[in-house]
């Protein structure tokens, strides 16, 4: 018989090392202003995230749809949630809003960009998970069907994220009114082939009744409210009419406490693994694949290529970059050679040209000696002769004085 | 001209005043016509809020639910009439209804179509006036009135809103009220109210009752109390109620039933007391004297002058 091995305890090792570890969930509201998401997100969470300073859409300047997130830390029974909401404002309020979920597009895909990089690095010791796991989409409770901008919207992202619309502002509709509206919705959601999340079916009998429970129930009809009212004795947060107050944890009013249950009790752990193992891999897969289709490419040599795994791809590309580079390599050799030449030919040339004139200024400077040798002679022959007659002169001058001595001497001055 | 001598008191009775009495008898012969607009994206209760104003299936969606609610791709204009009788008093009722305004997810320009169409029944009006053998009463399919539905959104209004108002408050009598009010609590309802009228007043936009067009001091001072609760914060209702003992039109939802008519419930009362029991006669004055006269004059001007029609309708006019 086999003793106790003890590995029944690695559920609680597992839930140890997460609490330890703490949560991270993304939220992502999107939906036209007056819709009452920044009261529902105050009510979910309870928290003041929007509070009575945050500036609402009476006050926004800017006339485009921005993209903006808050994080807030909420702790509950030793476990921690950095949760992370991200808000659209400016959706649908223009005028002209062809294109207004681009935006929301574009931050969807730059945070599993930012993930698909992080997982890609040589460090992947530090690995937050910022991509978007839950989109909650607002519908106005016109009490209709989907607008054209709601059907265009969920069509572009329900593929990218896990989109849950929700009625807003429920309490403008009556039970019947909301029956009809919510078929009316899921029938043009079906035709519209949108795939909205979708509960994960579970063996356990007791949890797939509540599943179904909240499938009938979909889209959720939901009201937010924060203010604590008194109703027979008790306390409840709601919405105080002249003809009644209006619970909002109340499952008859509206379905609230539904979507607070799924979202945080019981579906959270689910979205963040859809996002991971769907629409994270869809968009990787899809990422990596565009590798194949590079610019300037002729399309015989894509075909084939698509169909090559990307490590082959990657290996054939690090070929060719290498094989670019050795041309580049010889190329710039040449290049370096030809320019040596040059430079050695001017430099020869430079040097004869020097030497030429070297010998041009030793030339002259020889026809100058030569001539100086010349004055220099003539001058010395002038000397001698000089010299010469002054000899003679002296003699003459000699030889008169002897004589006139002579004469004195014989008496013959006169 | 001899001026006529100021009152000399009345030996006996004579009997002008029955003159009101025979111009009431003719007017309840004759009838009346009234051309209201309804303009609001879809799914802001119009066509209910219609239904209940007149007390009778008159919009489009008589039926109810049911119908398809299909969103036109653009602007369509749909005229519906019907002929509604009340204490011997006849009016042919036309409800004029805008779908597509406002539902695609561009909107710009969206409300060339309705301007097209008001300056049209302008326009037919001033080809009969204009006719060498008129008709006795010249059909009238000018819009008096325009209900303009504001989202209750509880911030301000929408930048649709405020493009659709400015285009059109110089053509037609614009009347703002406030769709599906039962959304709002009643502090969040004078608060959306406040902030609505000072955008109106910021952008320019001249609500019906206009200031300019007040008469006297006791019509100013009546118009300055509505203009100063306006837009009206309306919700509609076909359908009936038992609230303490009383059959009440109404909404009902879990928490309670709300009152069309109880004037703490919403102002649907205001509203209709206003258009139908008060204002009426003004709206449809306001549109001849005012906005009909502005467009024929601009006409004429355009054209230097008109030939009139001859009587078996060759075209000698340049309109």
């Amino acid at each position: 018989s086999r003793g106790y091995v003890g590995f029944a305890n690695l559920p609680n090792q597992v839930y140890r090392k997460s609490v330890k570890r703490g949560f991270e969930f993304t939220l992502m509201v999107v939906g036209e202003s007056g819709l009452g998401k920044s009261t529902l997100i105050n009510s979910l969470f309870l928290t003041d995230l929007y509070s009575k300073d945050y500036p609402g859409p009476s006050l926004r300047i800017k006339k485009t749809v921005q993209v903006e997130q808050s994080k807030v830390l909420v702790k509950e029974g030793g476990v921690q949630l950095t949760l992370t909401i991200v808000d659209t404002p400016g959706f649908g309020d223009a005028v002209d809003n062809s294109n207004c979920w681009q935006p929301v597009i574009n931050y969807i895909d730059s945070k599993c960009e930012d993930f698909l990089n992080a997982e890609s690095r040589v460090n992947r010791r530090l690995m937050p998970d910022n991509r978007v796991h839950c989109c909650l989409y607002f519908i106005a409770p016109s009490g209709h069907g989907l607008k054209p901008l709601d059907i265009e919207f969920m069509k572009r992202l329900h593929d990218k994220v896990n989109v849950i619309p929700l009625i807003a502002k429920a309490d403008t509709l009556t039970p019947e009114e909301c029956q009809l509206f919510k078929k009316q919705i899921m029938k043009e959601i079906q035709e519209h082939k949108i795939q909205i999340y979708e509960f994960p079916d579970i063996e356990d009998d007791e949890d797939s009744k509540l599943i179904r429970k909240i499938k009938e129930r979909m889209p959720l009809a939901v009201v937010g409210s924060n203010v604590v009212i008194e109703v027979n004795g008790k306390k409840v947060r709601g919405r105080q009419y002249p003809w009644g107050v209006a619970e909002v944890e109340n499952g008859e009013h509206c379905d609230f406490t539904v979507l607070r249950n799924m979202l945080i009790r019981t579906h959270m752990q689910d979205l963040k693994d859809v996002t991971n193992n769907v629409h994270y891999e869809n968009y990787r897969s899809r990422k990596l694949a565009a590798v194949t289709c590079n610019g300037g490419v002729d399309t015989s040599k894509t075909k084939n290529q698509m169909t090559r795994s990307p490590l082959a791809q990657m290996e054939e590309e690090r070929r060719e970059h290498v094989m670019k580079m050795k041309k580049m390599e010889t190329e710039m050799e040449q290049v370096f050679e030809m320019k040596v030449k040059e430079k050695k030919q001017k430099l020869k040339d430079s040097e004869a040209e020097l030497e030429r004139r070297h010998e041009q200024m030793k030339k002259n400077l020889e026809a100058q000696y030569k001539e100086l040798e010349e004055k220099k002679r003539h001058h010395e022959e002038e000397k001698s002769n000089w010299e010469a007659q002054q000899r003679i002169l002296e003699q003459q001058k000699l030889d008169a004085s002897k004589t006139m001595e002579k004469n004195k001497k014989k008496g013959k001055i006169f | 001209p001899t001026v006529p001598r100021a009152g000399s008191t009345l030996l006996g009775y004579i009997g002008i005043d029955t003159i009101i009495e025979q111009m009431r008898k003719k007017t309840m012969k004759a009838g009346f016509d009234f051309n209201i607009m309804i303009v609001g994206h879809s799914g802001l209760g119009k066509s209910t809020l219609v239904n209940t104003l007149f007390k009778s299936q008159v919009s489009r969606w008589s039926s109810g639910w049911g119908g398809e609610h299909k969103i036109p791709k653009t602007v369509e204009i749909k005229a519906v009439s019907h002929v509604i009788e009340e204490g011997g008093v006849k009016m042919k009722l036309t409800v004029i209804d805008t779908p597509g305004f406002g539902d695609q997810i561009n909107n710009e320009n969206c409300w060339d179509p309705i301007s097209k169409y008001i300056n049209e029944q302008y326009e037919k009006f001033l080809k009969e006036e204009v006719n060498i053998a008129r008709k006795k009463r010249i059909p009238d399919t000018r819009v008096h009135c325009c209900l303009y539905f504001i989202s209750p959104t509880g911030h301000s209004l929408r930048q649709l809103d405020i493009e659709f108002m400015k285009h059109l408050s110089r053509v037609v009598n614009i009347i703002p009220v406030i769709a599906k009010s039962d959304t709002m609590t009643p502090d969040e309802k004078n608060e959306f109210k406040h902030r609505v009228r000072k955008e109106l007043e910021t952008h320019g936009i001249e609500y019906y009752p206009q200031n300019e067009f007040d008469d006297d001091m006791e019509d100013k001072n009546e118009n300055d109390k509505i203009r100063e609760a306006m837009p009206f914060a309306v919700v509609g209702s076909d359908k009936e109620f038992q609230v303490n003992g009383k059959r009440v039109l109404g909404r009902k939802t879990a928490w309670g039933v709300v009152e069309v008519e109880n004037p703490n419930h919403c102002e649907f009362a205001l509203l209709r007391d206003f258009l139908i029991r008060s204002h009426l006669q003004d709206l449809k004055e306001v549109t001849h004297n005012i906005h009909y006269e502005t467009y024929r004059a601009r006409r004429l001007n355009d054209n230097g002058g008109l030939h009139p029609i001859s009587a078996n309708n060759t075209q000698e006019s340049n309109l």
